[in-house]
């Protein structure tokens, strides 16, 4: 049991943190996010040149060959400086599908691009209606010939409407399958807006557009899906305690500089108090979120460990995001709600992460279901 | 960055669990985990066992019975006690005056004190708080005056746990009333019970219990040899000795059995029909309860692994706080399990239908209101967070 990062993984920390806090202060931010894409192409491609986009695929596929931790790792600087690149919902999520499903062609004609910063893949998944589910039903794929064809909506879809590629999750007899759809395909329309953080998402119809299966066969593919949005999960979960950690120094900086009834806000205990228990939210969230990355990297852990550590770094997420979140704002009084100061952009994203991919309550109610089937939670696996 | 415990540590973690389950008498076990009061001669039993095979105090110096562990294994150590529901060694002796005599004490004292402290062949009390004194401790006012030889104590202690068991009793005392400072004028002195001057007046609790007490001194004179370290310098020790309190204050174990119970007693007990388990609202509760606690071992996990220079880490606070909070939860939730059961409270065997469970339920949990307030209230743990971490 190990819960520290060795010289290499705080080496890469420092060298992407350095990139990142060079890209993004609060203003850089909101001209980055003022207009489409809502990221820094510059950026974006410095990541991929730092190899930062390639983390964790396999090296036959054009990756690194890292594990979770390194992805964490990152994770936590994009969200420490609100960095709008789509790291985990590209490199993580979609990535994380082709590599886990794709056939071995299909892995190094998607994922080497995507580690070169040359093809933006993204995840469509959701559908307007249905929630946090790991299975398609408004979007249906239908044989064509040799091929594929796909209709149906999906939205939101985050960078939908910037992607090259979409991963695009559909209903097929025998339950989800797994689909290629090039930006370019016809029948193919997106409509990209802005969300509340600053991201951008898109509605993806699909009209006859034509589609290659992912992987071989027709099996179905909800578990693939829900095991890669549980890894993506506990990604976000490091891009969560990034943010939270800025908030809580951000708030902790005003209540030390910001004077009332002539004294610093620090002098008023009802305030620190609150700081106080904010820390306490963020290191047992961080305790959890890096646990749930070691049983995702652990060799021996089974799937339902994984979606159980996922659920779990979900539930706890959830609650610290909204309470570091919220504190951040009231503790900073009425500037804590301005667009032009950067608190409330943290407790903005960390609501989009939270609602992203299945929220604490739904997380908690996966973990109701089965309180009764063990005695007590092992932190650590025999 | 690795899930698992090497080998070692898993070794380690199985040898203790072995001896916890196999070589502590099972009554004993039985009544902890029942939740009944451990007696004097039980806790004595069981330390006595622990000691001998240098389980008692690990955390001491090698040379005064003490292991030369890691900070993770002396996590397991006392996480695997708590599971098997043994009891702790004594914390007067093992965590509170035993460093403190091995740090601070005379050659002469650790040769006097420190075994038979570890063996439980002396039982010591806390004299720390005062009626005057809580969380600002540093306000003590229990005198003493040295008069030839001796010292001469003065005052009144309170709040002193199991003080009517206790052979000796370690004290706070105001020794400069003129420091400048309230802090530079406290020395450490111990003594036994049974000097003439000391009286002692129990304290009931809510739950019915006379764990704690009032300790009078009245012209009780203290040879001069039973100082602890130097005179004036009592406060500095207390903190050492504080600090080292709030270590394994985490008390997971101690709280995952009690959601063993919780989740064995919901099925024994019917709700609208069915039981009370599968109520959806009552799973939810488990669940987010488990999930706290898990998040507060990793976070123990994480200070262990952390503290290797053996100093109190600033993060320990969030153990306490957090710790604290998550046994009154556990123990409120027994409560509204038992429902109205839990109003069978003070009855005897013979005169009740009601399981012992559901009894204890409600006295544990008006008791468990201690654990917010000792070992440094959770205010002061706020307070250290906000200071020491956050600068504020």
């Amino acid at each position: 049991m190990d819960f520290t990062f060795d010289t290499e993984q705080h080496a890469l920390r420092e060298a992407v943190a350095g990139l990142l806090q060079r890209a993004y202060d609060p203003e850089k931010r909101r001209a980055v996010t003022k207009d489409d894409p809502g990221f820094d192409e510059k950026t974006w491609a410095q990541l991929a040149e730092m190899g930062v986009l390639g983390l964790p695929f396999a090296e036959a596929d054009g990756g690194m060959g890292a594990g979770h931790a390194e992805v964490a790792l990152v994770a936590a600087e994009i969200g420490r400086v609100l960095a709008p690149e789509p790291f985990v919902e590209s490199v993580v999520l979609a990535g994380g599908l082709v590599s886990a499903v794709g056939t071995a062609e299909q892995r190094a004609e998607l994922l080497g691009p995507l580690a070169e910063g040359s093809s933006l893949v993204v995840f469509a998944h959701a559908e307007p209606g249905h929630r946090w589910t790991s299975s398609a039903t408004a979007v249906t794929a239908t044989r064509s010939g040799e091929g594929w064809t796909l209709s149906g909506v999906k939205e939101p879809v985050p960078s939908g409407a910037r992607a090259d590629v979409l991963v695009v999750s559909a209903a097929v007899e025998g339950g989800t399958g797994l689909f290629v759809v090039r930006g370019d395909a016809t029948g193919l329309t997106r409509d990209g807006y802005r969300s509340h953080d600053g991201t951008r998402v898109a509605r993806v119809t699909l009209d006859g557009t034509p589609a290659e299966l992912l992987g071989e066969g027709t099996a179905d593919r909800a578990g693939d899906v829900e095991l890669a949005l549980a890894r993506a999960s506990v990604a976000y979960a490091h891009e969560a305690v990034g943010a939270m950690e800025t908030a809580l120094r951000t708030t902790s900086e005003y209540l030390k500089t910001r004077k009332q009834f002539g004294v610093p806000l620090s002098r008023f205990q009802a305030l620190t108090f609150r700081a106080a228990d904010m820390y306490v939210s963020l290191e047992l969230v961080r305790s959890v979120a890096l646990w749930a990355t070691m049983v995702v990297d652990a060799e021996d852990s089974s799937p339902e460990a994984v979606l159980a550590a996922a659920d779990r770094a979900r539930l706890q997420t959830s609650k610290a995001g909204r309470h570091i979140g919220k504190e951040a704002i009231q503790l900073h009084g009425g500037i804590g709600v301005t667009a032009e100061y950067s608190v409330g952009h943290y407790t903005s994203r960390l609501t989009a992460i939270d609602h992203l991919l299945g929220d604490g309550a739904w997380a908690t109610n996966r973990l109701a279901e089965r309180v009764d089937s063990y005695d007590t939670v092992e932190a650590l696996p025999a | 960055m690795q899930l698992h415990l090497s080998p070692e540590d898993q070794a380690f973690r199985d040898e203790m669990r072995t001896f916890f389950t196999t070589k502590i008498p099972q009554a004993i076990r039985d009544d902890v985990a029942a939740h009944r009061e451990v007696s004097k001669e039980q806790y004595v039993e069981a330390q006595r066992i622990l000691n001998e095979a240098g389980l008692a105090v690990p955390h001491w110096p090698a040379e005064w019975g003490g292991r030369d562990w890691t900070p993770l294994q002396r996590h397991i150590w006392r996480e695997e006690m708590q599971l098997a529901a043994v009891p702790e060694p004594l914390a007067f002796n093992a965590s509170m005056i035993g460093p403190v005599i091995a740090a601070f004490g005379n050659q002469e004292q650790k040769e006097r004190f420190l075994p038979a402290t570890a063996n439980l062949d002396i039982w010591w009390c806390q004299g720390f708080s005062e009626p005057d004194a809580g969380s600002d401790l540093a306000s003590l006012r229990t005198s003493a005056v040295r008069d030839g030889d001796d010292w001469v104590v003065n005052g009144q202690k309170t709040w002193t746990t199991l003080g009517q068991y206790a052979d000796w009793i370690f004290c706070l005392v105001r020794t400069d009333p003129t420091a400048e400072k309230k802090q530079r004028g406290i020395s450490m002195l111990v003594f036994p019970m049974d000097t003439p001057g000391v009286t002692l007046r129990p304290i009931e609790l809510l739950d019915g219990g006379f764990e704690v007490n009032e300790v009078f001194f009245e012209d009780v004179r203290v040879p001069a040899e039973n100082l602890i370290g130097e005179e004036n310098r009592g406060w500095d020790y207390a903190k050492f000795l504080l600090g080292n309190e709030r270590v394994g204050i985490a008390r997971v174990g101690a709280t995952k059995r009690l959601i063993v119970d919780a989740k064995n007693r919901a099925a024994e007990i019917t709700s609208g029909g069915r039981p009370l388990i599968e109520d959806p609202s009552m799973r939810t509760r488990i669940a987010e309860l488990e999930n706290e606690l898990l998040a507060l071992e990793l976070t123990a996990l994480r200070v262990v692994s952390n503290s290797t220079d053996g100093k109190p880490n600033p993060a320990s606070s969030v153990l306490k706080l957090r710790g604290s909070e998550l046994q009154q939860a556990a123990t409120e939730l027994m409560v509204d399990i038992a429902g109205p059961l839990s109003l069978a409270s003070f009855a005897d065997d013979d005169e009740t239908d009601v399981p012992e469970w559901a009894r204890v339920a409600t006295p544990e949990y008006l008791n468990y209101r201690k654990v917010s307030i000792y070992g440094g209230s959770n205010e002061v743990q706020r307070t250290i967070i906000a200071g020491t971490i956050l600068g504020l």
